[in-house]
């Protein structure tokens, strides 16, 4: 035991493997076995089957990553193709992915509270604060430039985020009530906005068909700068995919065989191309109307901007520690209450680039915007897309798979000709069957907690 | 921490030959003293922690073990008395202050990030960063190489996430974690408490490591059994009051116990304590 020439060897022989129950040395496989619980695919395996085998593994022991929203899609979408033969089209399509951009942007502004244990109540109404704020500057008599109403619109939903959390980390208050505070706060802030400005009649404002704003939503890239753009973006995306496993191999780590890898990369691309090629069919019925629709790439670079926030940056990481274990990061040097601040912060400019979305998509913004609704539809793109409850876990990509799951179904009831009744009807079965396989099979695996 | 320091063999080398005082004790404690209001928490106590070694801190419950471990963390400042680390005097304000010594406490809830894997865990508010990013490469093999160190061999995968660990897994990232710090003192409160009888093993086998690479371990422990197999020196609390100290060697499982209880043993087998008999006055515990 204190040999201290060789302590590698002798010691390793000496230790026995950390569970109880196996008394002798068990067998490679068998101890593989027992520690494979919920370890990531990636790391485990060194060839393709390796990785389904573990990939498998992980499934049934709860970690069920993607796959439940995966599969909820595309059931989603098969019953709304055989009931409607228009929902699988690409005038629809389109739509559909404008309709989703909304839900997306409000769960991903959701996920950072969700993740750091807490509830923002506040974005949809926050949104619609930064969506007045960015379409009275537009107009008389202030008429900034839009990108200038735009940078001012988002400073001001970061101001009340950063106030929020503020009044959360510093006076301890918990966040439910102060951003239930929010909700009722800043729809009377939006509704005072709309009365002062004499441009609102009727608490509405329009937007300037011409402006940037409006065309977010309502003009698409042509057809040759959606594939250029395409083809940048996968080009990047297979270049920092195989360097960085080429890195972890080079320095001896494990790295996600070569085939998956590929397969990973050919999958997004099929994606990317089956994606740019429907958007650019012709959509129009008596002009020509074809193109990705600029809110496409907007969204997907916020959503790329948070993933690399969340999981490439140290904020990210201590978004997550404390979202787990506030302690564990107090102990560890982390500034908690300045994270958590900057968490809600990012909650709320989140939500104000919805705003901007939501304002682009009607062409205008009115005190109707219902913020109460939104937000409960964000909190369950972010559940149902795979976002906890209970802290610590959920990703931008999450909103993603729930807020297109949740359009779907807005989308495909609404060429049923489904009422509003029947709209949240089916969500919210969604939204409970969505947790329920997810709690099902979470309690199953030895995964354990939420 | 890359140098192999050649002091491994402690465990043996304190039982042939019982040179403790030898070198200065990284940590001294001299008449520390701490109330709670009417409560003496601790009595003027003497207490020297030498590096390379394990001192195990044996007492019941009530004895003082906590106060004192977070007197020397930095949690509380004591009343009278002083510490010296490395032969000076210090004031340890907060723990913070410990930290940047190189104390380290490893308290019974671990603090680890279920959500986090081991590597993450391990870096927790030191990450090593690249062109801004977290660089996971050189996180990794650090990690790998500190578990190497430690001879922590039973995880599958260091990107596991810390929850599907088994405890005495868990108390290996700990550890390890401290010792990513440069820590030159690790304080462990019952490392072995939640344990089975092969984790706790595992357990005691890594905090032999870890003084074997030139750290001093101070151990909280109930267990006689563990503080037996795994300490060089013991020193034993009772109401507040250091009763006893010194080499393992001195004592046995018997006479440990009739100080925990007693404060006093008829059969100390070593003359170097000085059992004080005014001791047997309850302290408003």
């Amino acid at each position: 035991m204190s040999e201290p020439g060789s302590p590698a060897t002798s010691v390793a022989e000496s230790t026995p493997p950390a569970d109880e129950a196996t008394t002798a040395q068990p067998p490679a496989s068998e101890e593989a076995e027992l520690a494979a619980v919920a370890a990531a695919p990636e790391v485990l395996a060194s060839s393709l089957s390796e990785y389904l085998r573990a990939w498998r593994q992980r499934i049934r022991t709860g970690d069920s990553g993607a796959l439940p929203i995966v599969v909820g899609l595309i059931v989603v979408g098969a019953f709304f193709q055989i009931e409607r033969s228009e929902f699988l089209t690409a005038p629809n399509i389109v739509n559909l992915l404008v309709q989703a951009a909304i839900f997306v942007l409000f769960g991903a502004a959701e996920v950072f509270a969700l993740v750091l244990s807490e509830i923002d109540l506040s974005i949809g109404y926050v949104a619609g604060v930064a969506a007045f704020t960015i379409a009275e500057l537009m107009t008389t008599p202030v008429n900034f430039p839009w990108w200038l109403a735009i940078l001012c619109g988002f400073a001001v939903a970061a101001t009340i985020g950063t106030l929020q959390g503020t009044l959360i980390t510093r006076l301890r208050l918990p966040s439910f009530v102060v951003t239930l505070g929010g909700l009722l706060l800043w729809e009377g802030v939006m509704l005072e906005l709309a009365t002062i400005d004499k441009a609102a009649v009727g608490g509405v404002l329009s937007i300037n068909p011409a402006s940037p704003v409006y065309e977010l939503v309502n003009a698409n890239m042509s057809p040759a700068v959606g594939w250029a753009v395409l083809a940048a973006a996968l080009g990047l995306f297979a270049a920092l995919t195989l360097t960085r496993a080429a890195r972890r191999r080079a320095k001896g780590l494990s790295a996600p065989p070569l085939s998956i890898t590929l397969l990973t990369i050919a999958i997004t691309a099929i994606a990317g191309v089956a994606l740019v090629y429907v958007c650019n069919l012709n959509r129009g019925v008596l002009i020509t109307l074809r193109g990705v629709p600029w809110v496409v790439p907007f969204v997907a670079i916020v959503l790329l901007a948070w993933t690399v926030l969340l999981g490439r940056t140290r904020l990210g990481r201590y978004i997550y520690a404390i979202g787990a274990n506030p302690e564990a990061a107090r102990r560890a040097g982390v500034n908690v209450a300045r994270v958590r601040t900057l968490g809600f912060m990012l909650c709320a400019l989140t939500a104000g680039m919805a705003g901007l979305v939501y304002e682009s998509r009607l062409g205008s913004i009115s005190t109707d915007i219902d913020g109460g609704s939104l937000v409960l539809y964000a909190v369950a793109a972010a559940v149902i897309g795979g976002a906890s409850l209970f802290g610590g876990r959920g990703k931008p990509l999450h909103a993603l798979l729930g807020g297109v799951l949740i359009a779907a179904v807005f989308n495909g009831l609404g060429l049923m000709g489904i009422n509003a009744a029947g709209q949240d009807i089916a969500t919210a079965i969604v939204l409970v069957v969505a947790a329920t396989v997810d709690s099902t099979l979470r309690r199953r695996g030895s995964a354990g907690a939420p | 921490m890359s140098t192999d320091q050649h002091t491994a063999d402690t465990g043996e080398a304190a039982a042939a030959a019982p040179s403790p005082e030898a070198p200065a004790p990284l940590v001294a404690l001299r008449g520390v003293t701490k109330t709670f209001g009417p409560v003496q928490a601790l009595t003027d106590v003497d207490l020297d922690v030498p590096v390379g070694a394990v001192t195990a801190l044996a007492g019941d419950n009530g004895a003082g073990k906590s106060v004192l471990i977070k007197t020397v963390a930095g949690l509380w400042q004591p009343d009278a008395g002083e510490i010296r680390w490395e032969g000076r005097p210090v004031r340890l304000r907060s723990p913070r202050q410990a930290e940047d010594l190189g104390i380290t406490t490893i308290y019974q809830d671990l603090a680890l990030c279920d959500n986090l894997d081991i590597v993450q865990n391990m870096f927790l508010g030191r990450e090593i960063l690249r062109h801004g990013l977290l660089d996971e490469v050189v996180m990794e093999q650090d990690a790998r190489r500190t578990l190497q160190e430690l001879s922590v061999t039973s995880v599958l995968s260091i990107r596991q996430p810390v929850l599907s660990l088994s405890g005495g897994q868990r108390q290996s990232v700990a550890v390890a974690k401290a010792l990513m710090t440069n820590s030159k003192l690790v304080i462990m409160d019952e490392p072995t408490a939640a344990l089975g009888v092969s984790q706790t093993r595992t357990v005691l086998e890594l905090i032999r490591r870890l003084a074997g690479r030139g750290v001093a371990v101070i151990v909280i422990s109930h267990n006689i059994n563990d503080v037996f197999s795994v300490a060089d020196r013991i020193a034993i609390l009772r109401l507040g009051r250091l009763v006893a100290s010194g080499p393992l060697a001195e004592f046995d499982p018997q006479t440990v116990v009739e100080y925990m209880t007693l404060g006093s043993s008829a059969r100390a087998t070593a003359g170097r304590t000085q059992p004080p008999a005014a001791v047997q006055e309850a302290h408003g515990e």
